[in-house]
C-alpha cells in the first residue's frame, strides 16, 4: 500500500507553486485569475508548513501557517481594493489593458 | 506567570507606542468633523519623533523568546526609518493641498508602515521578518494607489501589489523550506544548525536564494527591479519620495541580517548571487536612465543602481561592508529625500511637472531651488565633498579589502556613465533657455529641501558620529 510522505506533500506543494506562478506570468486575461493565482502561492507555502511540522514534529511551522491564512486574507482585500479603484478608473480590468506606463 | 519577565516585551515599547499612536490618530481622523489633515500629518510626526526618543533610550536584548532582538544594529536602522518617515509626511502636506489627496489616512498608513518597518529592524526569526515585511508592503499597497481617482496612481498600485504579493510568496516559499531542512526558523538556531556549511542541503539553498529573491524585489535590485520605474512614476510624488528612502533602507538592513546573522557561515553560496545582483543592478541603473525624460522615472533607475551599490558592502561580508552599507543608506535617504523635495515643488500654475525639461533655466528664475537640485545631483554622481562621495568611498575600500577587485571596479566605471545623467539636469537647470517660473514653494518643501542639503554638504565636516554609530551597528553582526 502507497504511504503518503513528506515527500508527496512537498511535490504537491511546488506542482501549485509553479502553477501559481505561471499563472501569473502567462496569464493574458483577467487580473482575478492572478489574484486566484497569488492565494494559491500562499496555499502552496501553507502545505510545505504543515508537511513539514509534521514531519519535524516541531509546532512552529502550524502557528506560521496561521499567520499566513491571516496574511493572505488581509492581501486579498487590499488586492480587490485596489482593483475596484482600478476599474472605476479604467473601466477594464484586462491585463492587457493595464500599459498606461510603459516598463 | 514566569512568562511575562522572560518575555522582555518592554523591548518592543516603541513599536507597541507607535502603533498605538497611529490607531488614536485614525480614530481622531474619523471622529473629528472638520479637516483633519493637516492636523492628523502633524501629529503623526510628533509621534513618530516621540517613537525616535523611545527607540533611543530604549535597552537591548532579546526579547518574545528570541523572535525579537534589540541590538545596535536595529537601532541605528530604525532611527534613520523613523527620519525618513517624518520627513515623508512633512513632503506630503502641501502636495495633498493641491491635488486634492487631503485624507487623514495617509499620514496613519504611513505610520503603521513605519511600525513594520521597525519590526523588519528587530527580526530575528523568520516568522517576525514575514510579518513585518508584510505589515510594510500592505501599506504601501494601498498608498501607491492613494489617489485613487487618477488611473496613473490606480495602475501604479496595482502593478506594485501583483509583482509585491508574487515576491512576498517567493520569500515565503523559501522561509518554508529554510525551515523544513534546517528544523528551525530562529535565526540563532539556524546560525549553529548551519556553523558547518558542508551540511547544508540543496533545499536549504534553494530556500536561501528564494529569500534573497523576494528580498531583492524589496529593494528593486535587476533582475526583480521592473515594478520600480513604473511605480515610482505613478504613484503619487510624495510616496514615491517615501517607497524610495525608508522600505529600501528596513530591507536592506532585513537583508543584511538574514544573511549574516543565520547564514553568515554559507558566505561563500550567497556571496556569488548578491556580486551577480549587484553588478547588474549597477548597469541597468546606470545605463537604462540616460534615456529618461520624467525625472520620477530616471530617479527610480537612479535608486535600482544606488541598491546595487550598497549590496557590494553586503556582498563584501565583513564589518567593514556593513558599516559601508549603513553610511551609503543614511546618505542615499537625504539625497532622495532631498532631490523629491525639489520634483514636489515643480508646479507652474498649479500643475505638477515631472520633466527634466521643465527645469531648464531654474538657475535664473529660483536659484535656491536649483542649487539644492544640484548638491543632490552631485552628491549622487559621487563627486566630493558631498555625502554621495564618502558612501562610496566607504563601500569601494570594503569591497577593495575583501578582495573583490572587480565589483570596485565596475563600481567606479558604472557611477562613472551614471555621472552622465546626473550632470545633464545640472546643466539644464544652469546653462538652458529660461521657462516661466514656479509657483512659489510652501515651507515645508524648504525645510525638506534645505535639511538635506546641509545634511549632504556638510557631512564631510562631522562625520565620526554617523561613522561611529555606524561601526558600532555593523560590529554586532560581523563581531
Amino acid at each position: 500500500m502507497l504511504v503518503v510522505g513528506l515527500g508527496h506533500y512537498l511535490t504537491v506543494s511546488a506542482i501549485l507553486l509553479v502553477l501559481g506562478v505561471f499563472g501569473i506570468f502567462l496569464n493574458r486575461k483577467n487580473v482575478i485569475v492572478i489574484l486566484m493565482s497569488v492565494e494559491l502561492i500562499l496555499l502552496a507555502v501553507n502545505l510545505n508548513l504543515v508537511a513539514f511540522s509534521a514531519a519535524l514534529n516541531d509546532l512552529a511551522g502550524q502557528v506560521f501557517a496561521m499567520f499566513v491564512l491571516t496574511v493572505a486574507a488581509a492581501e486579498a482585500a487590499i488586492g480587490l481594493a485596489i482593483l475596484v479603484t482600478y476599474f472605476r478608473n479604467r473601466g477594464s480590468i484586462q491585463v492587457e489593458d493595464v500599459n498606461l506606463m510603459k516598463g | 506567570m514566569t512568562n511575562w519577565t522572560t518575555m522582555n516585551w518592554t523591548l518592543a515599547i516603541p513599536e507597541i507606542v507607535l502603533s498605538c499612536f497611529a490607531m488614536a490618530i485614525l480614530v481622531f481622523g474619523a471622529l473629528w468633523k472638520r479637516e483633519s489633515f493637516r492636523m492628523c500629518s502633524m501629529m503623526a510626526v510628533g509621534a513618530l519623533l516621540v517613537t525616535a526618543m523611545l527607540v533611543v533610550s530604549n535597552s537591548s536584548g532579546i526579547g518574545y523568546r528570541g523572535l525579537f532582538t534589540n541590538d545596535s544594529f536595529s537601532g541605528f536602522i530604525k532611527l534613520l526609518v523613523l527620519v525618513s518617515s517624518a520627513l515623508g509626511i512633512i513632503v506630503s502636506l502641501d502636495y495633498a493641498e493641491h491635488e486634492n489627496l487631503r485624507r487623514f489616512e495617509f499620514p496613519v498608513l504611513i505610520m503603521l508602515c513605519t511600525v513594520g518597518m521597525m519590526i523588519m529592524a528587530s527580526a530575528s526569526n523568520l516568522m517576525t521578518l514575514y510579518l513585518g515585511l508584510e505589515l510594510q508592503s500592505l501599506a504601501i499597497y494601498v498608498l501607491a494607489a492613494f489617489a485613487r481617482d487618477q488611473l496613473r496612481s490606480s495602475e501604479a498600485g496595482l502593478k506594485y501589489f501583483v509583482l509585491g504579493a508574487l515576491a512576498s510568496g517567493l520569500l515565503l516559499y523559501g522561509i518554508s523550506l529554510i525551515y523544513g531542512f534546517s528544523g528551525s526558523m530562529a535565526f540563532d538556531r539556524l546560525a549553529t544548525a548551519l556553523s558547518d556549511p558542508t551540511k547544508a542541503s540543496p533545499g536549504l539553498i534553494v530556500g536561501i536564494v528564494f529569500v534573497i529573491a523576494g528580498l531583492a524585489f524589496k529593494i528593486s535590485a535587476v533582475p526583480f527591479h521592473m515594478w520600480t520605474p513604473d511605480v515610482y512614476e505613478g504613484a503619487p510624488t510624495p510616496v514615491t519620495s517615501f517607497m524610495g528612502t525608508a522600505p529600501k533602507v528596513a530591507a536592506m538592513a532585513l537583508l543584511v541580517r538574514a544573511m549574516a546573522t543565520p547564514f553568515g557561515h554559507l558566505l561563500p553560496q550567497w556571496q556569488q548571487l548578491i556580486v551577480l545582483v549587484s553588478i547588474a543592478s549597477m548597469l541597468l541603473g546606470s545605463l537604462a536612465a540616460i534615456g529618461q525624460t520624467n525625472i520620477k522615472r530616471l530617479m527610480a533607475y537612479s535608486s535600482i543602481g544606488h541598491m546595487g551599490y550598497t549590496l557590494i558592502g553586503l556582498a563584501a561580508g565583513t564589518a567593514v561592508g556593513i558599516r559601508g552599507v549603513l553610511i551609503y543608506l543614511v546618505t542615499y535617504v537625504f539625497m532622495n529625500a532631498g532631490t523629491f523635495a525639489c520634483i514636489i515643488a515643480m508646479r507652474r500654475r498649479g500643475r505638477m511637472l515631472e520633466k527634466v525639461s521643465d527645469l531648464s533655466g531654474l538657475a535664473k528664475t529660483d536659484p535656491g531651488l536649483a542649487a539644492a537640485l544640484m548638491i543632490f545631483m552631485f552628491s549622487m554622481a559621487g563627486i566630493p565633498p558631498f555625502t554621495g562621495f564618502w558612501g562610496k568611498y566607504f563601500i569601494f575600500t570594503a569591497a577593495v579589502q575583501s578582495g573583490l577587485w572587480t565589483l570596485a571596479v565596475i563600481g567606479v566605471l558604472t557611477s562613472v556613465i551614471g555621472a552622465y545623467y546626473y550632470l545633464r539636469i545640472i546643466k539644464v537647470m544652469y546653462f538652458d533657455e529660461a521657462h516661466e517660473a514656479f509657483d512659489p514653494r510652501p515651507g515645508s518643501l524648504t525645510f525638506v529641501g534645505g535639511v538635506s542639503a546641509i545634511f549632504t554638504t556638510v557631512f564631510f565636516l562631522f562625520p565620526a558620529p554617523l561613522v561611529g554609530a555606524a561601526e558600532a551597528a555593523a560590529r554586532v553582526l560581523f563581531g
